[in-house]
């Protein structure tokens, strides 16, 4: 099943959702409050929310993005709920190392990675 | 968006709307919203493109004009519509130096909090300043710290017969 909210594209997978955006350079200054509503309102449709955010195709990233990423992870472990990484392009995965965030995220290089460690959760993460 | 000479030479590039060329300071003046920061990097980018930077260059450069100018607009003039940030800028086939200035009171980046430390990993802000140290070559503030100077060598080994300069 897919749904659409602004900027994103949401598969649902069982109890998994996937989340997609839907522009190579929505992760700007601009637009990312917008971003930051849209996964709000998706973790908290959720009881305990399992999301996979996939990069794919995500050429920018700003320190805001990260903010609205640490703020939906704050709100999915407020839920006991779990939330991977994926498909991060290296330079974009640079940003997440010079900030250490690689150590608070759960980072697989494929969404099919990331969902098979949903489905065995507990095992650590190998990027 | 104001687009002004500082200093030299100048030129029109010959078409309506577009920036002056490159090697020349110029400066730019935006009101302080964040929907009016891809325009100013895109102006900076163009240039860059001209003298074959590379993409991680252009990355570099994009992300901390994001950070420089975004800070400027959130934290110097709080989102004031009626302030200013003020960008100068100057690109050669060797380097960008971008000098972007809010109306705000300034402050002293050395009182940040490192965002690194285990402790503060899951706090959402306080990230920007130490993307752009990482991302660029330099990065100084003035003494009152509203104002900041962005440093970007060109990383390209084209850089000296890329199409805009010598020999060609």
């Amino acid at each position: 099943m897919q749904q659409d909210a602004a900027h994103l594209k949401v598969t649902r997978d069982g109890e998994i959702l996937q989340v997609e955006f839907t522009s190579r350079k929505i992760l700007d200054e601009g637009n990312i409050a917008e971003i930051g509503d849209a996964l709000g309102a998706l973790i908290e449709g959720e009881r305990r929310p399992r999301l996979i955010i996939s990069f794919a195709g995500v050429d920018h990233l700003s320190s805001a993005a990260l903010g609205t990423l640490i703020m939906a992870n704050n709100k999915i472990q407020g839920r006991e709920g779990q939330l991977r990484l994926c498909d991060i392009a290296p330079q974009i995965y640079e940003v997440f190392l010079i900030t250490k965030l690689n150590k608070l995220f759960h980072i697989y290089p494929t969404i099919k990675a990331a969902r098979e460690s949903l489905q065995n959760q507990g095992r650590p993460p190998f990027v | 968006m104001k687009h002004m000479q500082i200093q030299g030479k100048c030129k029109q590039n010959g078409q309506a709307g577009l920036p002056p060329t490159s090697g020349h300071w110029c400066g730019l003046e935006i009101p302080s919203t964040l929907s009016r920061i891809p325009e100013v990097e895109e102006a900076i980018l163009r240039q860059c493109e001209k003298f074959s930077y590379t993409d991680r260059d252009l990355f570099a450069l994009k992300l901390a004009l994001d950070e420089a100018i975004a800070n400027a607009v959130k934290h110097g003039n709080k989102m004031d519509r009626h302030k200013s940030v003020h960008i100068k800028y100057r690109v050669t086939s060797r380097r960008v130096d971008v000098v972007v200035g809010d109306e705000g009171p300034g402050f002293n980046p050395a009182n940040l909090p490192d965002p690194t430390d285990d402790g503060r990993l899951d706090c959402p802000g306080g990230r920007g300043i130490l993307l752009m140290r990482a991302f660029m070559n330099n990065v100084v503030y003035n003494p009152s710290g509203n104002s900041v100077t962005l440093t970007k060598f060109n990383e390209s080994p084209r850089r000296f017969v890329s199409r805009n300069v010598a020999f060609g």
